[in-house]
């Protein structure tokens, strides 16, 4: 439709973060040569109450944005210093050191991948809660535990009274990550990133964690950032997807518009290798190949050596994010010839 | 604290831990209460008639040249002994535990420095350096002593604590802390320093049972604990010259140290069973 480059969408009001151009780099081991850009030039944002879901294979550059956004990029990572993300019109990337911690935790949580690991095995639920409270808040002990035992019958743990003096190693999977929720909800957050919050845990208890997630959200207003690979988990969750490959953000849309007609070949093809329970069965057709190393992005569009509609210009000419419908965009040279 | 009650609940268990605490705790008491019961280990009622006296009536361990009780001897120097090591390993302990935290939290030239440091002080040995500023030093008080013994000793366990600090640095719940809004040195006394009592703790343990051997050697060599403070080593020396007149005086304190070693090393490693059952 239009070829001009997008323009970033008008901030308004309701704009709770926004994330403009981040990019984040590999150094080598004497801190100055880049070696690798695991995350260029990503751009998105979240609107209060909203949930914005970014989807992308392993190893596209989905869990290192979330952590820049708390700018806990491990090393050798580095924040490239033209990006910008704003959290109410503030820069947290250019926040001091005390700042930072004071916003990390009370305006953005952060609930991680794998429960098992993201607790402390030597402290019991009730004090990682009381602590992620008293982090943030001068409360006494007593009130601090009250709230934690409010918290975690909140997240729908059985019996809490018993629970909060347990450690981590007597509960079970799903158990711990609704402790992990509680304490990312204990400081009162208004943005949750919620790093594949269920790929750890059983189906069922998937399910569960989700539910857990989609009430809360209700309840407390909470703006989401649902990280993930599984586009099954999406549908009926968030609000908008944005697709990311490659350290680039390939597709963005809303939710039903992205399921009704995805544009860009990688989200094709993460549909179609999704099983479906309905409709005419099908062959899962998988993408060939598998997300290429930051340090060797292929040239021109990142996913032409995976894609199956490439074209020549597809391996020399790198496309831009074009509008291709209502807050509809995507990187791909086919939105041209649409 | 739990991990520190479940290694101890390991300990127990295995049949080395529990004969080790056994002998430990039995000695502990020895040294602790012996002396209410015992003789002045200083007291020479008659040199000229109790000297050498064989174990037996009155004495139960003998007497030595200087008609002194070995018994209660032994028993006050066990009090010696381990007052100086546990002092000695708590001091070296803290200080280890201190630097390897920091090396590996703040890493960068802070490490650096601070791990060439290290290097630096284990290319020289111990024992040496020790020596050295004892016999420099010539009336060292035992506070003084115990200092030496605890600011020379933990160059390892620092090197031990660090690489446990690199190791859960990367752990997701270090990172979940930092990501709630902790404070760093809430993430560093709070986080870190728990999840390393266990590699401390065996360090510890064995610890104790290298700085009793290396007080009773320095005593021994006369310049360590000074006479006429009773210790199993400074013992040993003035037994010397009547090691065939009267053997008990210097027997009875050899079996101390070993016994107590011996001792502390059982437990060590039912310590560091607990803490790494593949080591075992």
């Amino acid at each position: 439709m239009t070829n001009t480059p997008p323009p970033p969408p008008a901030p308004t009001g309701d704009i709770l973060l926004d994330v403009r151009d981040l990019g984040i780099g590999f150094v080598d081991a004497s801190g100055t040569e880049t070696i690798a850009r695991p995350v260029d030039g990503v751009s998105f944002s979240l609107r209060r109450g909203e949930t914005l879901a970014l989807v992308g294979e392993s190893g596209c550059g989905k869990t290192l944005t979330s952590l820049a956004l708390l700018r806990l990029v491990p090393a050798p990572g580095v924040i490239d210093p033209a990006s910008r993300v704003t959290l109410n019109g503030r820069d947290i990337l250019t926040l001091d050191t005390e700042s930072l911690r004071a916003l990390r935790g009370k305006r953005i949580a952060m609930v991680f991948q794998d429960p098992m690991s993201s607790l402390n095995p030597v402290f019991t639920a009730g004090a990682q809660i009381i602590e992620a409270i008293r982090a943030h808040e001068r409360v006494s002990s007593s009130a601090a535990r009250s709230r934690a035992l409010a918290l975690l019958h909140e997240v729908g743990i059985p019996e809490p009274e018993a629970r909060i003096d347990q450690y981590p190693h007597e509960m079970s999977g799903g158990m711990r990550q609704r402790v992990m929720i509680a304490m990312a909800l204990a400081p009162e957050p208004d943005i949750l990133i919620a790093d594949e919050p269920t790929t750890a845990l059983d189906v069922t208890v998937q399910a569960q964690i989700l539910e857990v997630l989609d009430r809360l959200q209700s309840i407390h207003g909470l703006a989401i950032l649902l990280i993930t690979h599984d586009l099954g988990i999406v549908a009926g969750r968030a609000d908008r997807v944005a697709v990311m490959y490659a350290g680039k953000i390939v597709e963005e849309a809303q939710t039903e518009a992205l399921f009704a007609q995805p544009s860009h070949p990688y989200t094709q093809g993460l549909l179609a290798s999704i099983p479906r329970l309905t409709g005419p069965r099908s062959q899962l057709r998988p993408i060939g190949g598998t997300v290429p190393e930051p340090t060797r992005w292929p040239t021109g569009c990142r996913f032409h050596p995976r894609c199956p509609q490439v074209m020549d210009r597809c391996r020399s000419d790198p496309p831009e994010l074009l509008q291709i419908g209502r807050d509809h965009r995507m990187r791909c040279w086919l939105a041209e010839g649409s | 604290m739990n991990r520190v009650a479940e290694i101890l609940r390991h300990v127990r268990r295995s049949p080395e831990g529990r004969l080790g605490l056994i002998i430990l705790t039995a000695i502990i008491l020895a040294g602790a209460a012996g002396p209410l019961f015992l003789p002045d280990p200083l007291a020479q009622p008659d040199i000229l008639g109790g000297a050498n006296l064989a174990p037996g009536t009155g004495h139960w361990l003998g007497t030595d040249q200087l008609s002194r009780d070995v018994l209660a001897r032994v028993v006050s120097g066990a009090r010696i002994s381990l007052t100086v090591a546990f002092i000695a390993v708590a001091l070296s302990i803290t200080l280890g535990a201190a630097v390897g935290l920091v090396a590996g939290y703040v890493g960068g030239w802070v490490d650096v420095i601070l791990m060439r440091v290290v290097d630096g002080a284990l290319a020289i040995p111990r024992l040496f350096l020790l020596l050295l500023i004892v016999a420099v030093w010539e009336a060292l008080p035992l506070a003084a002593f115990i200092v030496l013994l605890g600011t020379t000793g933990w160059f390892g366990t620092s090197r031990l604590v660090r690489g446990e600090v690199l190791r859960l640095k990367t752990e997701p719940y270090i990172q979940a802390a930092e990501a709630l809004g902790a404070r760093r040195h809430r993430v560093l006394f709070h986080h870190l320093l728990p999840n390393t009592a266990g590699p401390v703790l065996v360090a510890a343990t064995l610890g104790v049972g290298n700085v009793i051997l290396l007080e009773a050697g320095l005593s021994f060599l006369g310049v360590g604990i000074r006479p006429p403070t009773p210790s199993w080593g400074g013992m040993i020396l003035e037994a010397q010259e009547v090691l065939f007149v009267a053997p008990w005086s210097s027997v009875f304190p050899g079996l101390a140290i070993v016994l107590t070693v011996l001792a502390v090393n059982l437990v060590g490693d039912a310590v560091r069973e607990a803490v790494d059952p593949q080591h075992a």
